[in-house]
């Protein structure tokens, strides 16, 4: 017991001594970039369009219930959250607050008795908000019928549930302040980066999160596990970095949950699981001007991204995972985020690295990962030997051990018995099913999303382009961890796809966890 | 090859899936769209040997519009269904309920049963009777009377196998399954205890499904109780 609180003394200590120190505010409201269309001139209108990118409606409303009456449930690493009710109701709700209480939330993530708040509010993406923004969301909030719905309490793990830690959280993650526009870039890109960053809080889940959930800034690319799914890096190429993608492209993937299908060829990418949800919801319902000027943003981070890993002078990559050319493949999006990303050092020290005679990637010879279990082959049969998957595109076919080589045919059969049919005997998609060959959603370094993909299917959302989408079905009760692994992993390797082999308990523990 | 008579005569079986020769849908058809739901519900929504997943083929096309409503309003509760249906608008829902509602196809055999005689005479009375001396009604009032159904929002009761009955009645009677107010099944299931459930859903689960199975017109029954279900706004078909 006595080594139990000497344990724990010297982080208390620590964690008191950031509390003591002054909590950060800003005292500016900002101005925030024009929209590139008309403004809208009722501000309560104005609002409803900032509610709707922000798309408060999705954690504020339980499944079933009154729209912004709170009580959903949302379940995170550090115990599951319950959100509150936005509605103008004077008890339950938000009826009581003033205009400053509602500005003070958004902007320094406090209650309106000063209690600091849980950041599983997005106060942290919310204080980029400009002042008069703020304003009009709440008077569009105090427009809504009043509800009265009292929120269930928050079931947070020790220490979590201590609510005076959140003031050292916020030391370490949190700098409250209004969006700065950067003179030397356009108007255009000022308001996607106001409405990326700010209003629709990509980041929330699309940035890698340490183990206190808080999202360090970083070169490296960033994405994240939230929800179960992983919300991929908007910086990073290799991963949903649109830097080679056309505006239109864009906004369409973000309006449509799709891009469109010409000439019978597949979509380009698709989206699934929380992004599906922030599509549906919010996305598809957000002016194209505004939808245009998140694009140009985004276009943008790549290359931010290449240039800030430059400046350093050393290569930052964090990847293991082989590197997709140039991301010119179809994917799906599957967004979202809450524990941290597994950093280089980890993935390097839990896996076993083959040799790949990946020539396609320039510098980096590749280290491809794989953790070893009972039920995938191990580290001793995956050294390379001469027995080759075979391989109809990639000139330079990985070689793989026996084991691996039997695991890989036993995918491609299974590919072919369940996945062909829509998905094409080479991987190469229909205007109803996403290719996969060259997908980066498949071989992107974290397997989550192509394993939950398998395992639960799903429909990408309805949306006024796209009203009767086309879907996946689930395998979770008809293929066994091992044979979705074999499958997942044979997606990984074929086709000129090159990225690291997937076991079965790498499955096992996507069962679990809320479907999104 | 001695057996080769009756390979043949498997093989040439009318219904035999290896003589399917019939040719895949066009993919823009609400068949390669409905493709999800059939790795559960199987083919065209004939159901599969696994009991959990019920069969939706030839079901009223309100009632399968209704349960995809409740599965997205968490009226219904499987994870599954409800992930499946979250992010689609209403018209959808309505197309692939007005799918499967319209696929006619026949029944397998029905298991035999897995209780006395006893009991099954207690099920068929409350089928056909339900029990007047605790103000319950019999399920044919509602549901047909051949328990088929009644267009366009109540369910037929046959062709289901007593595991997927004694699910359902069970998440009635913990209010984990629900419906449109005022909610009649509701009602009706706390009234019955766990021998009527048995009682009920075996013999429910052991009748074999006439060839010509269809649900009844809605004029054909007048429902006991009032029920949000099969309200007209409720049961909105296009």
């Amino acid at each position: 017991m006595k080594r139990l609180l000497q344990a724990l003394a010297l982080p208390a200590l620590l964690l008191a001594a950031l509390a003591i120190l002054q909590d950060p505010i800003d005292r500016q409201d900002g101005d925030a970039p024009a929209p590139l269309g008309p403004e809208l001139t009722s501000e309560i209108e104005r609002g409803r369009e900032l509610v709707v990118l922000a798309d408060c409606k999705a954690c504020h409303t339980a499944r079933g219930g009154h729209a912004f009456a709170g009580n959903r449930a949302i379940p995170t690493a550090f115990g599951t959250f319950f959100s509150p009710n936005i509605t103008p109701d004077p008890d339950t709700g938000i009826g009581r607050w003033t205009e400053d209480d509602f500005w003070r939330a958004l902007h320094e993530g406090r209650a309106p008795d000063g209690k600091l708040l849980y950041p599983v509010f997005p106060y942290p993406n919310y204080t980029k908000i400009s002042r008069r923004d703020a304003r009009a969301m709440f008077a569009y909030l105090r427009s809504l019928p009043p509800v009265r719905l009292a929120t269930s309490a928050h079931e947070i793990d020790f220490p979590y549930n201590q609510r005076f830690l959140i003031a050292a959280w916020r030391r370490l993650y949190f700098k409250p302040g209004v969006y700065v526009a950067d003179s030397s870039a356009s108007a255009a890109w000022n308001r996607g980066a106001y409405l990326v960053e700010g209003v629709a809080h990509c980041g929330a889940c699309h940035e890698a999160r340490d183990r206190l959930g808080g999202t360090p800034a970083q070169v490296g690319p960033a994405g994240g596990v939230v929800l179960s799914w992983y919300a991929p890096a908007l910086n990073d190429d290799r991963e949903a970095g649109l830097s080679n993608w056309s505006e239109d492209e864009i906004v369409a993937l973000l309006k449509d949950g799709r891009t469109p299908s010409h000439d019978n060829l597949p979509p380009r990418a698709s989206t699934l699981g929380p992004m599906a949800e922030v599509v549906f919801e919010s996305l598809r319902h957000t002016a194209p001007d505004e939808l245009q000027a998140m694009a140009i943003y985004l276009k943008s981070l790549p290359e931010a991204r290449r240039a800030s890993v430059a400046a350093r002078g050393r290569n930052q990559e964090r990847h293991v995972a082989s590197v997709q050319p140039g991301g010119a493949g179809p994917e799906v999006f599957a967004a979202t985020a809450q524990v941290a990303a597994p950093d280089a050092a980890a993935v390097a020290s839990s896996t076993t690295a083959i040799t790949s005679s990946t020539a396609a990637v320039a510098s980096s010879s590749t280290a491809v990962a794989s953790s070893a279990t009972p039920l995938a082959p191990n580290a001793a049969t995956l050294a390379p030997d001469a027995a080759a998957v075979p391989s109809n595109s990639n000139p330079h076919p990985r070689r793989f051990g026996s084991a691996a080589t039997a695991w890989l045919a036993s995918g491609a059969e299974l590919y072919q018995e369940h996945c062909a049919s829509c998905h094409g005997k080479n991987g190469e998609g229909s205007p109803a099913a996403i290719a996969l060959a060259g997908n980066r959603a498949v071989t992107m370094r974290s397997t989550v999303n192509p394993i939950r993909a398998v395992l639960y299917g799903g429909y990408p959302p309805g949306s006024a382009a796209n009203p009767r989408p086309y879907g996946m079905p689930p395998f979770s009760h008809t293929l066994q961890d091992h044979e979705i692994a074999q499958v997942v992993s044979f997606l990984r390797t074929a086709w000129g796809n090159d990225a690291p082999l997937v076991a079965a308990n790498e499955v096992a523990v996507q069962r679990t966890g809320p479907l999104w | 090859m001695k057996h080769l008579p009756l390979v043949a005569a498997i093989l040439l079986w009318p219904g035999c899936p290896l003589q399917a020769t019939q040719s895949a849908p066009p993919v823009d058809s609400i068949e390669e769209r409905a493709r999800p739901c059939m790795a559960c519900h199987g083919k065209e929504g004939r159901a599969t040997s696994d009991g959990y997943f019920p069969r939706i083929a030839g079901k009223p096309a309100g009632y399968l519009f209704n349960q995809l409503v409740n599965f997205r309003e968490g009226k219904r509760h499987f994870p599954m269904m409800a992930y499946l249906v979250d992010r689609q608008d209403d018209a959808y829902l309505r197309e692939l309920a007005n799918y499967f509602a319209s696929q006619k196809l026949p029944y397998a055999a029905p298991v035999p049963p897995r209780v006395t005689q006893d009991v099954l005479e207690r099920g068929k009375q409350l089928v056909f009777e339900g029990d007047a001396s605790r103000n319950i009604p019999a399920c044919r009032d509602c549901h047909g009377t051949r328990l088929l159904g009644v267009a366009p929002a109540v369910p037929g009761l046959l062709g289901l196998s007593q595991d997927y009955l004694l699910a359902q009645l069970g998440a009635w009677q913990h209010r984990s399954r629900r419906a449109h107010e005022p909610d009649c099944m509701a009602q009706i299931v706390l009234e019955l205890g766990p021998g009527d459930i048995n009682a009920v859903s075996a013999w429910l689960a052991t009748q074999t499904v006439p060839q010509d199975a269809h649900p009844d017109d809605a004029a054909a029954i007048i429902p006991p109780r009032e029920c949000g279900s099969i309200s007209p706004a409720a049961a909105q078909i296009p």
